[in-house]
């Protein structure tokens, strides 16, 4: 990636897609659905990135990479295949093609980068927005709950999956690395907090990103063949998380969350624990 | 223009028997178009096939109205559907039958086609075959010549019952 | 080599022959035999190309488009619905400028469901930047798709080429068909934008007020610098393979009074009615209109001019008459027949032109002049 991108000030999807691209090398096309990051590269004529970048429609960006990476493997290129999506051209609109390319057993890495929520537009609620957080089409808060795409991606039975936060830039170059040793379908979790839309200070983005590991609203583990292991960061949290309200009052857009929604959140980081450590064990 | 409506059901082959009457057709140096009416695919529902023959290139689509022969490959459709329907005044019928039906007016043969099959064991999926031997009956009935007829089963079809098939009708069709 | 096809079958073989590095589709009533065919072709070692089962049509040509920009050959079908879902990304294809090929089996739309032959499929996807071509026999069929790829494919054009051939009445329909030694009739695909890690790009990002149309101009220049690409080509298979095209077939239409406009099927049969039509003393004549973009040039002053629409703009009226009477400024007789598979006979088109009312339109079947 090259400097001069136009991301928002603090964006943490700028400084994961650094490390994303780093680990790919040169020899790489990025396939790119409308999200942050189509902003993010430049605007016509410029681009700020060093590997050919193709953007698609909001909810195509795994048929097209499926389309790409075959015709690579059919003229004997191993060239890496990477989708970079949102989460709303993951969780919602772009979840069938994900799907399907999951199911077709396509050589690519699909990395969702989730800000939990529609960005570049404004902040409207996706299928990622965590229960209590406000959008501007959930002016009161999210009633729902967060949409688990990682069961989801579980249940296509990739070789090889993994959760990563923005806040750990390191441990996103060894998992992108990892990934793209793998044959077939490979996907990339990445939790990314983001300043406007968060609402919290530009400069707070990796403490922000941390404070989600350590209180566990993130968990970061890879599965590879099924076999599920928690990070280290992860580990320590659930022996001893940090309480929620410290990830959720610095963020405008928990402000005022009803108690109740937090027990809720609360109830769910620790189900999530168990079920993960449980998977762990029972793989291991 | 020559021009033949088949009668059968859905999964009796019908259609292939019109697919295999156009080859024929060609092979004798004309032009020739099949055409099945077509709804959602269903087995055994009764349906239509069309073939239409003649010494120059066929530019008609739409369905056969008038016909100089009909082709009833199950007597059972005729309970639903008139089979004479629009039919030209003396025109040819070819029955698959054991027995021998009349139609005033018309010149109707009758073949047992179902038998032929299953002496031939020509039967697939419990059902007999019946597109291989009626393009025997339609060779004996001038529509196509036999050489060409045995060329179009041969090309469609590797098993050699069925060109006997085709034989049989030939050589059992009534008068 | 002669032999007897379905107008999918000839399709299928065309394509076999063009060999296209990637084929992604998904199956629809009444093209799914196109598809079915191809794979077999693939799985059966006849065919050189990698077939991706895609789980809808926008993912069909969205994986047609990942394919193409790499610099492969690239082909899909598909019909009515199925047409209707990609549309997101048939705009896209022609934005990208890559050379598609895709066979649509014009199919109506629901509701109700309705499986039968209709333009209005394809007629809804005249704005995107699709070459378009109705063909009217299994033979024109298969000679298009070949066409198709090289007309794409020239660089004078890289836009994506649609052949439209009705459902049932030519896809499932069996004629003769003559097919060709191709020879190097298509020449080498060469995408001079293909995707290339050694000569990072943006492709498709954020493009301002100030340079979009720029992009559209380039399309629609392209649309006419295929004019010139399409008579080439077709002027080419002429003389390799003895069958002559061109944007309309137009049957005896030199000393005609009245001529009767039509795409697809019902074109050809047509010509059966002017033939009767002339039996009674009518000088009639038939222009069945093959490409529908880029839109021919019509000659048209001084005839009684009958446009069959096998589709319609609601509020509007039959949509190839009313581009025939933009282009031209002519008046004409509208008939609005076939919708939906109705039956259209030769004998009925006939009687179109004997009862003509000149600047009226006719919706045949509920017969009312409007």
């Amino acid at each position: 990636m090259l400097k001069c991108t136009s991301a928002c000030a603090g964006c943490s999807d700028s400084l994961a897609l650094r490390y994303v691209l780093k680990a790919a090398g040169p020899d790489t096309v990025m396939v790119v659905p409308a999200c942050c990051t189509s902003v993010i590269q430049g605007i016509y004529p410029n681009t700020a990135f060093n590997v050919p970048v193709y953007n698609i429609a909001f909810g195509a960006a795994a048929a097209c990479a499926s389309g790409m990476s075959n015709a690579f493997r059919a003229a004997g290129k191993k060239t890496n295949v990477i989708v970079y999506a949102g989460d709303g051209g993951t969780l919602d609109i772009g979840i069938q093609a994900m799907s399907g390319a999951f199911e077709r057993g396509t050589d690519f890495l699909y990395i969702c980068y989730d800000n939990e929520a529609y960005g570049n537009t404004g902040m409207q609620r996706s299928g990622g927005t965590p229960m209590g957080a406000k959008t501007t089409t959930t002016p009161t808060g999210k009633t729902d709950a967060k949409k688990d795409i990682d069961a989801i991606i579980a249940a296509h039975d990739p070789p090889y999956m993994a959760t990563a936060c923005a806040a750990y830039p390191q441990d996103i170059f060894k998992k992108v690395q990892k990934a793209l040793t793998f044959r077939g379908p490979t996907f990339l979790h990445i939790l990314a907090p983001c300043p406007p839309g968060w609402r919290y200070p530009t400069e707070k983005s990796v403490e922000i990103g941390k404070l989600a590991v350590k209180t566990g609203m993130w968990v970061l583990y890879e599965r590879e063949y099924g076999k599920v292991t928690i990070g280290p960061q992860s580990k320590a949290a659930m022996k001893k998380p940090l309480p929620l309200e410290e990830y959720l009052s610095p963020q405008g857009r928990f402000k005022g969350i009803d108690p109740k929604i937090v027990e809720i959140l609360k109830q769910r980081i620790a189900k999530n624990y168990q079920r993960l450590a449980a998977e762990e064990e029972a793989s291991a | 223009m020559f021009e033949i409506r088949i009668h059968s059901r859905g999964g009796q082959g019908g259609v292939t028997a019109a697919r295999l009457l156009a080859m024929a057709a060609l092979h004798d140096g004309k032009y020739a178009t099949a055409c099945p009416f077509y709804g959602a695919e269903r087995r055994g529902a009764p349906i239509v096939s069309f073939v239409r023959i003649d010494d120059r290139p066929i530019k008609i689509y739409s369905r056969i109205r008038q016909p100089d022969m009909v082709v009833v490959l199950d007597t059972s459709v005729m309970d639903t559907v008139d089979v004479l329907h629009g039919l030209k005044k003396g025109g040819r019928i070819i029955i698959n039958s054991a027995g021998k039906r009349e139609f005033p007016g018309f010149e109707c043969r009758n073949v047992d086609l179902t038998g032929i099959a299953l002496r031939k064991n020509l039967v697939v999926a419990g059902s007999p075959i019946l597109n291989t031997p009626v393009i025997g009956a339609l060779a004996k009935m001038g529509i196509i010549t036999a050489d060409s007829a045995k060329k179009a089963i041969r090309e469609m079809f590797s098993d050699e019952r069925n060109v006997n098939a085709a034989d049989a009708a030939y050589k059992e069709m009534s008068a | 080599m002669k032999k007897i096809a379905t107008g999918n079958k000839a399709v299928a073989e065309a394509v076999k022959q063009a060999t296209p590095g990637v084929v992604a589709a998904y199956p629809i009533t009444p093209q799914t035999e196109i598809v079915e065919q191809i794979a077999e072709f693939v799985s059966g070692g006849l065919m050189p190309t990698r077939y991706i089962a895609v789980e809808s049509e926008h993912s069909a040509m969205a994986a047609c488009i990942g394919a193409s920009i790499t610099g492969v050959r690239t082909f899909t079908a598909t019909s009515s619905h199925g047409l209707l879902y990609m549309h997101e990304m048939t705009n896209w294809a022609a934005g990208a400028r890559l050379p598609i090929v895709m066979a649509n089996v014009n199919r109506s739309l629901g509701p109700g469901w309705n499986i039968w032959a209709e333009h209005t499929d394809a007629l809804q996807e005249r704005d995107t930047g699709w070459l378009q071509i109705y063909v009217s026999t299994v033979q024109e069929t298969y000679d298009a798709i070949l066409m198709a790829f090289r007309i794409a494919e020239h660089n004078d054009v890289l836009l994506p080429v649609m052949v439209n051939l009705d459902g049932f009445l030519l896809s499932h329909i069996m004629q003769p068909v003559d097919t060709v030694e191709l020879g190097d009739f298509i020449p080498a695909i060469y995408l001079p934008h293909a995707i290339d890690p050694k000569h990072p790009a943006g492709y498709g990002p954020l493009t301002g007020p100030d340079q979009h149309f720029k992009f559209r101009w380039e399309i629609e220049r392209s649309m006419r610098d295929s004019v010139k690409v399409i008579e080439q080509t077709e002027k080419e298979f002429a003389e390799r393979f003895g069958r002559k095209y061109g944007f309309t077939e137009d049957y005896r239409c030199d000393d005609a009074d009245v001529i009767v406009i039509a795409l697809g099927t019902l074109g050809k049969e047509a010509e059966v009615a002017v033939d009767i039509l002339r039996n009674e003393g009518v000088k009639a004549g038939s222009m069945r209109i093959r490409w529908l973009r880029p839109f021919p040039k019509l000659e048209l002053k001084g005839k009684d001019v009958v446009v069959i629409d096998r589709d319609y703009s609601f509020g509007f009226g039959g949509i190839v008459a009313n581009e025939i009477k933009a282009k031209t400024g002519i008046s004409l007789y509208s008939v609005i027949a076939g919708i939906g598979g109705q039956e259209v006979t030769y004998d009925d088109i006939a009687g179109f032109v004997r009862t003509r009312r000149m600047g009226e339109e006719f919706w045949f079947g509920v017969n009312t002049h409007v």
